[in-house]
């Protein structure tokens, strides 16, 4: 069993490596089946190894494998070596099985892009790299897996090169991302300084004992490791990227910027559980953060235009609820949720895409409209997304998922009403713009052509989503509904079980009102938007102020040009003319006027350059006659 | 062989030296020049075999003999040059050859 563990990386590492230095020679008929097919075995290895785990899970709770000493220093020892416990278990399945369907939606999708092997050769090489990270036993091995998706993200959000627009959004997503790494990085020198072990097993059996909790050092290893959550994650303050990310080919937002690569930090946090227990403060940080982005993502969600953008900032909202989840304590809630929403949400980018292309790259909603007939798949999968995604009660998975969240959110041990009112306002927000979403582009009369309408090779991915997005929230019940805890039992092999405060209200009620509030939303939207009125935010000035603010994402990249990139540009300008500057420029001047001078003796007189070799050679016989 | 005076033959060498010297620095015609060149050549190989002489060793004549070799060798290559500037700029004089000055 161990041994297969090499192969879900090896084999997109393979993809990748074929696909890069052969694909200009391969056919387009080879190029997806080597594309595809090396992340679809990958995704049956995963599926025959998570059986085996779940019959019969071995002893140490993990298969490993350890592959070869990668480097050692002084006391450092790094190895390449890979461990699937069960939380690993879970991204690995999402990110292999979702991966899966995504490469072989792309292989209808791009089929008409020039540089159809650079795609997947970039695709394949995220999914090796997104492997390692989540199967990494160390952390040095966890970071260049955290950097090859970085670096896997920008190359694909700048896919379509030749637009600037396209190339300044990869530019913006790999700069501010970095922020995050930046502070991630120095919190594993932290960590290694103080435990001498970058091990994640030794990590998590050595901290307790040696920080004590509530500490300055636990305190700050435990933020920066969660900036750098942050910055791969979207959250705020560093959310800016991922909404001009969607600049990117479609299937490349379904996979890296919702399913996979955004929730890495979700998976940090998750994986350095103990480290954050150990610091309060981070804790209420990070469920603070999470509440704040899931509100004002979500409020940003409901004025977009864009049909990429309104689902980007939608990621960003429930990408929040992973991070309150974590925040208040309800490890598994967090991880479900991540589970549930990486397959409705890959759905609706895929579906997403499958409308731009069919109507000839239109994102502007408000041009869409009428595709109820004309795209019947389409219609019925992307209903079933967006139900999971305003978490519609019993029947959808987001629902289950959600719900979750929303109870712990008040009622785990660092919950409070504040958090929970801020979830549920969410909550209302996301049913109100799944609804506009699904009225607007489906509902009414059709008002641009429809092209040629997507293949098999596109549905049945979208089916496969649909399907999983509608029942994946089957195997966890509310404690009062059937009671059925498969995921979470799962999950808490390796993750804490979530405090429940003493004497907790009745779930029942907070379910309800969870029920009452997206029901809510969806008539609210329905009322909107179904006779395509809409909020009139333009009508009156007090208004349409607002929607100008939510529309620029709270205007957080205004705030950021003038309150970091104008002062940067700034000093950099002032600071051309330093006194450092002078001293160099001087030693370069001062080189120039040498050079002048001495090149008035090349004046091309052949006799004058004999004169100057006697006079050299006189020079020197005179030096050893005195010396 | 017998009765020879070796700072006689020096004194004659460093006079066809310094004759080659002065015909290098002061002749404009660049053919003169390059005989010039073979005088202080000479002048050269004329002190080794001088100094050969004196210590009874055969080097001096050895040495004399790479010098002949040598000139041989570097003539061929500067004639065959001098045919080419003669070519491309019809004239023979170094005042005028200046195109490679900064």
């Amino acid at each position: 069993m161990d041994q297969l563990l090499a192969y879900i990386i090896a084999l997109p590492l393979a993809g990748f490596l074929v696909l890069s230095m052969a694909g200009r020679q391969l056919t387009a008929k080879v190029i997806p089946w080597i594309g595809a097919g090396t992340i679809s075995i990958a995704a049956i290895i995963t599926i025959f190894l998570g059986i085996q785990f779940l019959q019969s899970p071995p002893a140490s709770g993990a298969y490993q494998q350890l592959l070869w000493q990668w480097f050692s220093a002084g006391n450092l020892s790094v190895s390449f070596s890979l461990r699937m416990d069960a939380l690993s278990l879970v991204f690995v399945f999402i990110i292999t099985f979702v991966g899966a369907l995504i490469h072989i939606y792309s292989a209808a999708f791009m089929r008409h892009d020039r540089d159809y092997a650079r795609f997947f050769a970039s695709m394949n090489l995220f999914v090796c790299s997104m492997l390692m990270l989540v199967m990494a036993d160390n952390l040095v091995l966890l970071y260049l897996g955290w950097e090859g998706v970085g670096l896997c993200s920008y190359l694909l959000i700048g896919f379509w090169y030749e637009t600037p627009a396209n190339c300044r959004a990869a530019n913006k997503a790999f700069i501010i991302t970095r922020i995050g790494d930046t502070a991630m990085l120095i919190g594993l020198f932290l960590l290694f300084k103080e435990l001498g072990t970058l091990n994640i097993v030794e990590i998590l059996q050595q901290a307790p004992q040696y920080f004590t909790s509530g500490s300055a050092n636990s305190n700050l290893i435990a933020l920066l490791l969660l900036g750098g959550g942050i910055g791969k994650s979207a959250q705020l303050p560093l959310q800016t990227w991922l909404p001009d990310a969607m600049a990117g080919p479609s299937p490349v937002s379904a996979l890296i910027h919702a399913a996979t690569m955004v929730t890495a930090g979700v998976y940090l946090i998750a994986r350095m559980h103990v480290l954050f227990q150990l610091s309060p403060l981070a804790m209420t940080i990070t469920a603070l953060i999470g509440a704040l982005t899931l509100f004002m993502a979500g409020c940003s969600a409901m004025v977009q235009t864009d049909i990429k953008r309104i689902l980007a900032y939608s990621t960003i909202s429930q990408i929040g609820y992973m991070f309150l989840a974590l925040g208040v304590g309800a490890w598994s809630a967090g991880i479900f949720h991540f589970f549930t929403h990486a397959f409705f949400k890959a759905l609706l980018f895929l579906a997403a895409g499958a409308v731009i292309e069919t109507l000839h790259h239109e994102h502007n909603i408000f041009n869409m409209g009428g595709l109820r007939k004309k795209m019947p798949v389409v219609f019925y999968t992307f209903l079933a997304g967006t139900a999971a995604l305003a978490a519609l009660p019993l029947v959808t998975a987001g629902f289950f998922s959600k719900d979750l969240i929303l109870w712990y959110a008040f009622s785990a041990a660092n919950g409070n009403a504040f958090l929970w009112i801020l979830a549920l306002a969410g909550a209302f927000i996301t049913a109100l713009y799944s609804t506009r979403l699904i009225l607007v582009v489906f509902g009414g009369e059709p008002k641009t052509h429809i092209g040629e309408l997507p293949g098999q090779l596109m549905t049945v991915p979208l089916i496969i989503l649909a399907f999983f997005s509608l029942t994946a929230g089957f195997i966890e019940w509310p404690h009062n509904l059937l009671h059925l805890t498969w995921f979470s039992d799962h999950v808490q092999r390796v993750l804490p079980a979530t405090i429940v405060q003493d004497n907790p209200p009745s779930e029942f009620i907070f379910q309800t009102i969870a029920a009452v509030i997206t029901l809510a939303g969806i008539y609210g939207g329905y009322g909107l938007y179904y006779h395509k009125s809409g909020v009139r935010w333009q009508q009156s000035p007090f208004l349409s102020v607002i929607h100008n603010f939510l529309f620029n994402g709270w205007k957080f990249d205004q705030l950021y040009e003038v309150a970091l990139v104008k002062p940067f540009v700034y000093i950099a300008r002032i600071s051309k003319a330093d006194v450092f500057d002078r001293v160099y420029n001087g030693i370069a001047q001062g080189n120039l006027k040498l050079n002048r001078l001495l090149s008035v003796s090349q004046n091309g007189s052949l006799r004058w350059y004999i004169a100057g070799v006697l006079i050299g050679i006189l020079f020197i016989i005179t030096l050893q006659l005195l010396s | 062989m017998s009765s020879f005076n070796v700072s006689t033959v020096l004194i004659v060498a460093s006079i066809l030296f310094v004759l080659g010297l002065i015909g290098v620095l002061t002749r404009k015609n660049i053919i003169f020049m390059l005989i010039s060149v073979e005088i202080m050549l000479n002048a050269a190989g004329l002190a080794f075999v001088a100094a050969g002489a004196k210590w009874q060793q055969p080097d001096g004549q050895v040495m004399f003999l790479f010098i002949l070799a040598m000139a041989a060798a570097e003539v061929s290559v500067a004639l065959a040059m001098v045919l080419q500037i003669y070519h491309q700029h019809k004239t023979m004089d170094v005042e005028e050859l200046k195109e490679l000055k900064d």
